[in-house]
C-alpha cells in the first residue's frame, strides 16, 4: 500500500537541530521556570518563543525561502515537536509554526503571503489556527462564524490552543458562497479572545469572539475545506512527535527516580514488578518512535498513505503519551502527586493533547475506512 | 562494481532454469552471493548488509531457486553469527556453506529440564579426555533435532566455577550414536520440538567454539541473534497474523459485532506499529546502528500473535469450536498459515516463551536498555557444584 520506502531515521543535520533546541530549553525551560509562569497572566514564555524562531528558525522550518523560512521540511519541524514535548514549552509552537502556518501554505493565496508568512517564520508574529483543539481531520467544516457581504466576520470559536499568544487569527467561516478561511488581527474591532482554565497550563485554550470584525479572505470554497483538512492532518500527525517526546521524558525521569529512590534497603527500581512495567512502556515508547517518524515523513513526502501514517501515529502516541505521564506520577509516589514536582504538567499535557485534533479511538475508527474494515451492517 | 551487476554476471554464467538446485546454490555462495555482509569466501563480499535484499530480489526476478530459510533457520539465524564470530578459519569453512545452502540442518541444544529461563544453571558434563570431550546429560524443547546433521550446545566443564562461568561452547554431531533425540508433544497435538538425551556423546575439541569456560558469553551472540531471528524479518503491511484475521472480516461480514470490531481496530494498529517499529530496526541495522528494538521486536510479536489468534477463534463463533487435526506429526517448520484458526491460538502460546520469555526479555529490557539494578541474587558467586536445586 506505501509506495516508496519511508525514511525512519533521523538525518544528520534533524539531529543537529535536535541537540540545538534541546540546549535552548534546557537553558531557558527549567521545570520550575514552567511552574512560576503557568498561573501567571503570561503563561507563554515569548522571550524563548522569538529564540527559538529568530535564532533556531525552528519556526520557519517548513516555510519556502521565498518566504522568510528555511526552506525544509515536516520531519524537521517534527523533531522540534518531540523536544518542546519533552520540555513542555510554554510556546505557541503547534498553534503558529504547525497549524497555523500549514494552512496559509496551503490556502496559496500568493498575494498574502508575502505579507503574512515571514513574520510567522522569524517569530515577529505568532499566529493560531481558529478551531477547537479537538477538532479531528475529517470533521465538518467549522460553523460557528457567519461571513457577511461586507467581508466582516460574526461568531464565535472555542477552546482554541495558543489564541491568547497570537497577533493574528486564521479563521473558518461560512459566507453565502460557502466556507471560506479568512486572517484576522487579533488587535482588530470586535475580536475577544478570552483565555480559558485549561487543564493544560503550558498550553491554555481561549474562546474566540468575533462581532463584525474586519478580515482578510485567504481562500474560498473550492480550497477552503482542503486546506483546514490538510493543516489538521499535519497538526495531529505532528503532534505524535510532541507526544513521543514528553513519553520519553516520562520515562526517563521515572527510570532515573526509581534507580536512586531506596526502600526495603534497595532501589525500587531492582524490583521485577516496576522493572517490568517501564520494560513495556519502553516498548511502546520504541513503537511511538517508529509510528511518529513515519508519520513526519509521510507528510513531508507526500505520501499517497498519509492518512493512514496518521491516524495509527495517533492512536498509538496518543494513548501511550496518557500512560506514560500516569506511570511517571504513579511511580514517584507521593511526590509525584505535588504541585512541585513537574510530573503533573506532563500529565495535564498528555492528557489534553489526547483529546488535541482526534482522539485514539477516533484514529483507530478512522482507519476503519482507510484500511478496508468496516464494521458490523446495521 | 555495482551489485546488481554482480547478480547479472552471476546469473549469466549459471542459469537458474537450466542448473540443479542444490549445484546452483553453492555456486551463488561461492560467488559471496548468499549473505554479502559475510566475508569474502565465506558467502559473502563484505558489504552492508542492506544490500542482500537487492541480491535476493534480483535473484527472485530471475526465478532462482531459494535455500529454503524457514527450514534452516536456526542454522542461518544462530549458529552462523556464532560460528562466524568465535569458530576458526577451519570450522568457518567447513560449516559455513553446507548450512547457507541447507544441505546440513542445525538445531541449538541449550534448555535443559532444569535450566530455562536460568539457563546458566545447566547441568550437562563435558569432560574432555585428550582431544575429545566426553558429554553426558539431557537437553529439551529441541526443533528440528530429529533433521538435524549439527547442532550448537553448551555444556559444563568445570562445576566448581559460578555458573556463568564454567560453561564451554561446542558443535555436536547429531548423528553421533550417544544421541537420541524423542519427540516431545506439545499442546497443539503435534511434535515440533524434541527431548535431547546425550549418553557419552563424543566431540573433538577441534569443534569447541570459543575458549574454554566462555561459553556463555559466546551464546550470548546465539541468543542475541536468535531474537533477532524471530522478530525481525521484513514484513509488508497484514503481512502477520493480523493479515489472517483481516481477510477472514473482510470475507465473513456476518460474523461482525461492534466490541470485535473495536479490539481489531486495536490489533491492526499494534501490529502496524509493531511492523513500523521492525522497519525502523532495519534501517538502523543497515546503517549499522544496532539498536536494542531486537527484544522489543519479539516481545511485540508475541502479544500480538497471542491477542489475533485468540480474536480469530472468536471471531468464528461456532466454528471456533472445531479443531483441524490433533494427530501427533513431527513436522519440519512452523506453518501458522497451513492451519486453521484454534492451531493458530494454541501455538502462539509458545511465542512468549521459546527463545526467552517475555518475563527475561523484560528484565533485559529494564536492565540492559534502561539500566535498572537487577534482583538481589544468591546464586551468582557461588561454585555451580553447591547451588541449591
Amino acid at each position: 500500500m506505501s509506495t516508496t520506502q519511508p525514511d525512519l531515521l533521523y538525518s544528520e543535520i534533524e539531529e543537529e537541530l535536535r541537540s540545538s533546541v534541546r540546549a535552548l530549553l534546557t537553558d531557558h525551560c527549567p521545570p520550575s521556570a514552567i511552574l512560576a509562569r503557568c498561573e501567571s497572566a503570561r503563561p507563554y514564555d515569548l522571550g524563548l518563543w522569538r529564540s527559538l524562531a529568530a535564532e533556531l528558525g525552528a519556526a520557519g522550518l517548513q516555510v519556502p525561502e521565498e518566504y522568510g523560512g528555511a526552506g525544509a521540511s515536516l520531519r524537521e519541524t517534527a523533531v522540534v515537536m518531540e523536544e518542546l514535548g519533552r520540555s513542555v514549552a510554554p510556546v505557541p509552537f503547534l498553534g503558529s509554526a504547525v497549524l497555523a502556518t500549514t494552512l496559509l501554505l496551503a490556502c496559496g493565496a500568493a498575494e498574502l503571503l508575502p505579507e503574512l508568512l515571514p513574520a510567522l517564520a522569524d517569530g515577529t508574529r505568532t499566529a493560531a489556527l481558529a478551531v477547537p483543539l479537538s477538532t479531528a481531520p475529517g470533521a465538518a467544516f467549522p460553523t460557528g462564524v457567519r461571513a457577511a457581504a461586507d467581508g466582516t466576520l460574526s461568531g464565535r470559536l472555542t477552546s482554541v490552543a495558543d489564541a491568547s499568544a497570537a497577533d493574528l487569527l486564521l479563521v473558518p467561516a461560512v459566507g453565502v458562497d460557502g466556507p471560506g478561511l479568512y486572517a484576522v488581527e487579533a488587535a482588530a474591532a470586535g475580536v475577544r479572545v478570552v483565555r480559558r482554565t485549561s487543564l493544560d497550563l503550558t498550553r491554555p485554550v481561549s474562546d474566540v469572539t468575533l462581532e463584525g470584525t474586519p478580515a482578510r479572505k485567504l481562500a474560498g470554497p473550492e480550497t477552503a475545506p482542503a486546506a483546514l483538512e490538510r493543516a489538521l492532518l499535519t497538526g495531529a500527525g505532528l503532534l505524535a512527535s510532541e507526544q513521543l517526546g514528553l513519553a520519553e521524558w516520562c520515562l526517563g525521569t521515572t527510570v532515573a527516580y526509581l534507580k536512586e529512590r531506596r526502600q526495603f534497603g534497595r532501589a525500587l527500581g531492582s524490583f521485577q514488578a516496576l522493572k517490568h512495567r517501564l520494560a513495556d512502556l519502553w516498548l511502546e515508547t520504541v513503537g511511538a518512535r517508529a509510528a511518529a517518524r513515519y508519520a513526519a515523513d509521510a507528510l513531508a513526502t507526500g505520501s499517497p498513505d498519509v492518512a493512514v501514517a496518521v491516524a495509527v501515529a495517533q492512536a498509538h502516541c496518543g494513548a501511550l503519551a496518557v500512560r506514560a505521564a500516569e506511570e511517571c506520577v504513579q511511580l514517584h509516589g507521593g511526590i509525584g502527586m505535588t504541585w512541585e514536582h513537574p510530573a503533573h504538567l506532563y500529565l495535564k499535557r498528555a492528557k489534553a493533547d489526547q483529546l488535541a485534533l482526534g482522539t485514539p479511538g477516533h484514529h483507530r475508527n478512522a482507519l476503519a475506512a482507510l484500511v478496508d474494515l468496516p464494521g458490523p451492517v446495521g | 562494481m555495482d551489485i546488481r551487476d554482480q547478480v547479472r554476471d552471476f546469473l549469466a554464467e549459471h542459469d537458474p532454469t537450466e542448473s540443479d538446485r542444490l549445484d546452483f546454490l553453492r555456486a551463488r555462495f561461492d560467488a559471496g552471493l548468499a549473505w554479502v555482509h559475510f566475508p569474502v569466501g565465506l558467502g559473502g563480499l563484505g558489504l552492508p548488509r542492506a544490500l542482500q535484499a537487492v541480491v535476493d530480489a534480483e535473484l527472485a526476478a530471475a526465478g532462482a531457486p531459494d535455500n529454503d530459510p524457514r527450514r534452516i533457520g536456526i542454522g542461518l539465524g544462530m549458529a552462523a553469527p556464532t560460528i562466524l564470530r568465535y569458530g576458526t578459519e577451519e570450522q568457518k569453512s567447513r560449516f559455513l556453506r553446507p548450512l547457507w545452502t541447507g544441505e546440513e540442518v542445525w538445531c541449538q541444544l541449550f534448555s535443559e529440564p532444569g535450566a530455562g529461563s536460568d539457563l546458566a544453571a545447566l547441568g550437562t558434563r563435558a569432560v574432555l579426555d585428550g582431544d575429545t570431550w566426553t558429554v553426558d546429560g539431557q537437553k529439551v524443547w529441541t526443533s528440528s533435532a530429529h533433521t538435524a546433521r549439527w547442532a550448537i550446545l553448551i555444556a559444563r566443564t568445570d562445576p566448581d566455577l559460578p555458573k556463568h562461568r564454567g560453561i564451554t561452547y561446542f558443535v555436536c554431531d547429531m548423528t553421533d550414536p550417544g544421541v537420541d533425540v524423542r519427540p516431545l508433544r506439545q499442546i497443539t497435538g503435534e511434535a515440533e520440538f524434541n527431548e535431547v538425551f546425550l549418553t557419552g556423546v563424543r566431540i573433538p575439541d577441534a569443534h569447541r567454539l570459543g575458549a574454554v569456560g566462555e561459553g556463555w558469553q559466546v551464546a550470548q551472540t546465539t541468543l542475541n541473534n536468535e531474537r533477532v531471528a524471530i522478530g525481525g524479518q521484513a514484513m509488508p503491511r497484514e503481512g502477520g497474523m493480523i493479515g489472517v484475521v483481516a481477510a477472514t472480516w473482510r470475507q465473513r461480514p456476518e460474523l461482525r459485532s461492534h466490541e470485535l470490531h473495536q479490539r481489531l481496530l486495536r490489533s491492526w494498529t499494534d501490529a502496524e506499529v509493531a511492523r513500523l517499529t521492525g522497519e525502523r530496526l532495519r534501517q538502523q541495522l543497515s546503517q549499522g546502528q544496532p539498536g536494542p528494538e531486537g527484544a522489543a521486536m519479539k516481545l511485540a510479536f508475541a502479544r500480538l500473535a497471542q491477542e489475533l489468534s485468540g480474536l480469530e477463534v472468536e471471531l468464528l463463533g461456532e466454528e471456533g469450536l472445531g479443531y483441524d487435526d490433533w494427530t501427533m506429526t513431527r513436522p519440519e517448520l512452523v506453518d501458522f498459515n497451513g492451519r486453521e484458526a484454534g492451531y493458530r491460538y494454541l501455538r502462539a502460546k509458545g511465542n512468549s516463551i521459546e527463545g526467552g520469555t517475555s518475563e527475561i526479555l523484560r528484565n533485559i529490557i529494564a536492565e540492559r536498555v534502561l539500566g535498572l539494578p537487577s534482583e538481589p541474587r544468591t546464586d551468582k558467586d557461588l561454585p555451580w557444584k553447591e547451588l541449591p536445586r
